[in-house]
C-alpha cells in the first residue's frame, strides 16, 4: 500500500479510537466537573461494561445483531446499578472529599478486576459485529461496522450536549458543578444529582465498551489504557469542559493512530504521558478549558 | 527531656531492640519475611513523610523506589560495580529525581498533584520497558549472590546470608527510624505539619512553603531510593513490577493501615498488610478454591475499609484516644 491510503486507514483506525475515547473521557469529565470526584474506577467500569456485553450476547442465540443490541441495552443498566451502589455506599459516605474518593476508587478498581478475573476468568473473548457489511473504499476496505461505531459516538455526544444545555435536567446539573451549595439552597437534591451523574458517567464508559468490543476483545484487565487515555484527554481538553473533551480526544486518537502505525507504540504512549504531565505542571486549566473556579 | 520525649525515644528504643531480638528466635520463613519488610517499612516511612507529614498526597512513589532499585541494579548489572557503590548510585537517583520532579509537580496541588505524579510515574514505568535491551523489561534483572557481598579488610560480608541479610535491613531501618523521628520533632518538621494543616497561613507567616515542600520531597524521595537500592542488594531480584503504579499504591496503603504522621505506623501497616495478604492467600485457597482472587482484591478492600471507617489508621487512633504522646 502507497503511503497515502496507508496514512488515510491510519487517520480512519485513529477516529474509531477517538470515538470510543470520547465517550469513555465525557464520562471521566462529567464525574470530575460536576462531583469534584476523580474516578480511579472508571477504567473499570468500562471493563466491566465490555465483559457484561460478552456474558449478554453469549446468552442469546440466534443472529449475532440481537445478542449485541440486547447487550448495548443491558449492560449500561447493570454497570450503571454498580455505580449506583459504589456511589451510595462508599463516596457519598467519604462526603466526596477528593482525596479520600481518590483512595476509595483506587480500591474500587482493585475489587471490581478481581471479581472480574473470578467470575470471568483470565480469557480474552470476543463478542461478534451485529453486521459485518464492509465499505469498499478505492483502496482498500473497510469494516462498516467501525464507521457505525464513529457514527453511534458522534450521535451519543449530540444527546449529551442537548440533555445538558437544553433540558432541565441538564440545567439541575450545571447548576450543581457551578455552585453545589447555592443549588441546595434552591431546592435541588445535590445528592441525589451526584449519585446520578457517577451512574451516568459509568454508563457512558459501559456504551464505550459495548461498542468495542467487536473490534477488540473483552479482558479483564482492558480497563487500564483507556483509562490513561482519558485522563489525558479530560486534562488536555480543560477538566469538566464538554467541548475540550471532544476536541482532546480527536487529537489524541487520531494521533495516537498515526504515530502507532509509524513509530513505537511504547514511546508514543511515554511521549503523550509527559507532555500531559507538563500540561497539568503549567497549564492546569488545559489547553482549550478556561481557569477553574 | 520531658516526660513525653523519654516515654517517645524508650519506645523507638525498645521497637529497635524488640527487632533486634526477634532475628534470634524467628523461625526461616518468617525471618525471610521480616527483612523483606524491614525494608518494604522504610520505602513507607519515606512515603509517610511526604504525605502524613507534608500533606501531600502522591501516587507516584514507585518512581522513587525504581529509581533506587534501577540506579543500584543497571550498574551493578552491567559494569559490575561493587555494592557499597551502586547503594550510592541508587540513593542519589532518586534523590535527584526526587529533586526534577518535585520542582515541576509541587507547582500542582491536591488532586492536580496527585494525578501529575501518577504520570511521571507511568513515564517511568514505560521507560523500563523502551530501554528494555538494559532493564529487559519484566522479566527483570538477577544479581548473582557472589556480587552480593562487602569485603572490608579480609573478611566478607555476605549479604545473601539471613543473619547479615536481616541485621543490615534492620540496620537501615533503624537509622531511617531514627532520621525521621529527629526530622518530624525538628522545626523542620512542625513546619511541615503547619503547611498540611493551613499552607496559606504558613506562607503568611513568613515562611517558605515551597522550599520547604521540595526539601520534604526530596528527604522522602531520597529514603525511598534508599530503600529501593537496599533492596535489590539484599534481594539480588529488579523487574519492570516495582516500577509500576502498584508500587505507588501499595507504600500509601501500608501508611493508611499503620497510621498517616506517626513514626511507627508505616511499620505496623507493612507487617500488618503482609500477613494479611499472606495468610489470606491459605485461606481463600481453603474456603473458596476456584476463585481467581489475588492479593489485589485483598489490598482493594483493604482501602476503601480504611479510607472508610478508620482514616487515621491504627496508631493514629491509638493516639487519639490513648496515647497522646505518641510521635
Amino acid at each position: 500500500m502507497a503511503f497515502g491510503p496507508h496514512l488515510i486507514l491510519a487517520t480512519l483506525e485513529g477516529l474509531v479510537t477517538s470515538a470510543v475515547l470520547a465517550l469513555m473521557a465525557l464520562g471521566l469529565s462529567l464525574v470530575f466537573g460536576v462531583m469534584r470526584v476523580v474516578n480511579v474506577a472508571h477504567g473499570e467500569f468500562y471493563m466491566l461494561g465490555a465483559v457484561l456485553a460478552w456474558a449478554i450476547a453469549s446468552a442469546f442465540g440466534g443472529h449475532p445483531s440481537i445478542g449485541f443490541l440486547a447487550a448495548l441495552v443491558i449492560s449500561p443498566l447493570i454497570v450503571g446499578g454498580v455505580a449506583l451502589v459504589a456511589d451510595r455506599l462508599v463516596l457519598k459516605r467519604l462526603d466526596y472529599n477528593p482525596e479520600a474518593t481518590i483512595v476509595a476508587t483506587i480500591g474500587l478498581l482493585y475489587i471490581l478486576q478481581q471479581v472480574a478475573l473470578t467470575f470471568y476468568g483470565p480469557e480474552a473473548r470476543p463478542v461478534q459485529a451485529p453486521f459485518t457489511y464492509r465499505v469498499s473504499l478505492p483502496w482498500f476496505g473497510y469494516s462498516g461496522y467501525k464507521l457505525a461505531v464513529i457514527g453511534a459516538s458522534i450521535l451519543l455526544l449530540l444527546a449529551t450536549w442537548f440533555v445538558l444545555s437544553r433540558t432541565r435536567i441538564g440545567m439541575i446539573m450545571r447548576a450543581t458543578q457551578y455552585d453545589s451549595e447555592t443549588a441546595q439552597a434552591f431546592g435541588i437534591p445535590v445528592g441525589r444529582v451526584y449519585t446520578g451523574v457517577f451512574a451516568v458517567g459509568a454508563m457512558l464508559a459501559a456504551v464505550a465498551a459495548v461498542l468495542i468490543v467487536p473490534i477488540s476483545q473483552a479482558h479483564y484487565l482492558m480497563g487500564r489504557d483507556p483509562l490513561l487515555l482519558s485522563f489525558i484527554v479530560v486534562i488536555i481538553g480543560g477538566l469538566g469542559s464538554l467541548r475540550g473533551t471532544v476536541v482532546a480526544a480527536l487529537l489524541i486518537g487520531v494521533s495516537d493512530g498515526i504515530i502507532s502505525v509509524f513509530f513505537s507504540p511504547t514511546l508514543a504512549k511515554i511521549i503523550a504521558t509527559f507532555v500531559v504531565a507538563m500540561v497539568l505542571v503549567f497549564r492546569p486549566q488545559g489547553l482549550f478549558g478556561t481557569a477553574a473556579r | 527531656m520531658t516526660g513525653r520525649d523519654g516515654k517517645a525515644i524508650a519506645l523507638h528504643g525498645g521497637v529497635i531492640a524488640a527487632l533486634f531480638a526477634l532475628n534470634f528466635v524467628l523461625p526461616e520463613y518468617h525471618h525471610g519475611v521480616l527483612a523483606r519488610v524491614l525494608v518494604l517499612a522504610v520505602f513507607a516511612m519515606g512515603y509517610n513523610l511526604l504525605f502524613g507529614y507534608a500533606g501531600l498526597l502522591s501516587l507516584g512513589h514507585a518512581m522513587f523506589f525504581a529509581a533506587g532499585l534501577y540506579g543500584a541494579g543497571l550498574p551493578m548489572y552491567h559494569f559490575g560495580w561493587g555494592v557499597l557503590a551502586a547503594f550510592l548510585s541508587g540513593l542519589s537517583a532518586a534523590t535527584i529525581l526526587a529533586f526534577v520532579i518535585g520542582m515541576l509537580a509541587l507547582r500542582t496541588k491536591g488532586v492536580a498533584f496527585m494525578i501529575v505524579t501518577m504520570m511521571f510515574a507511568q513515564v517511568g514505568y514505560l521507560l523500563v520497558y523502551y530501554f528494555g535491551s538494559w532493564t529487559r523489561g519484566d522479566e527483570g534483572l538477577v544479581i548473582q549472590q557472589h556480587a552480593r557481598a562487602i569485603e572490608i579488610g579480609a573478611t566478607t560480608l555476605d549479604l545473601t546470608e539471613p543473619t547479615t541479610r536481616y541485621m543490615t535491613a534492620l540496620f537501615l531501618f533503624s537509622v531511617v527510624l531514627l532520621v525521621t523521628f529527629a526530622l518530624v520533632r525538628s522545626s523542620f518538621g512542625r513546619v511541615l505539619i503547619a503547611i498540611r494543616e493551613n499552607e496559606e497561613r504558613t506562607r503568611m507567616l513568613g515562611y517558605d512553603t515551597f522550599a520547604n515542600k521540595l526539601v520534604a520531597m526530596v528527604a522522602s524521595g531520597a529514603i525511598c531510593g534508599a530503600a529501593g537500592a537496599a533492596y535489590l542488594i539484599l534481594f539480588g531480584y529488579v523487574g519492570s513490577t516495582f516500577a509500576s503504579i502498584q508500587y505507588s499504591i501499595l507504600p500509601l496503603l501500608w501508611v493508611l493501615l499503620g497510621g498517616a504522621s506517626t513514626t511507627l505506623g508505616p511499620l505496623v501497616g507493612t507487617v500488618l498488610m503482609f500477613y494479611l495478604i499472606d495468610g489470606s492467600g491459605d485461606l481463600l485457597k481453603t474456603y473458596a478454591p476456584g476463585w481467581n482472587i489475588s492479593h489485589l482484591g485483598i489490598v482493594g478492600a483493604a482501602l476503601i475499609i480504611l479510607v472508610l471507617f478508620f482514616p487515621k489508621g491504627i496508631l493514629g487512633t491509638i493516639r487519639d484516644r490513648w496515647a497522646r504522646w505518641l510521635p
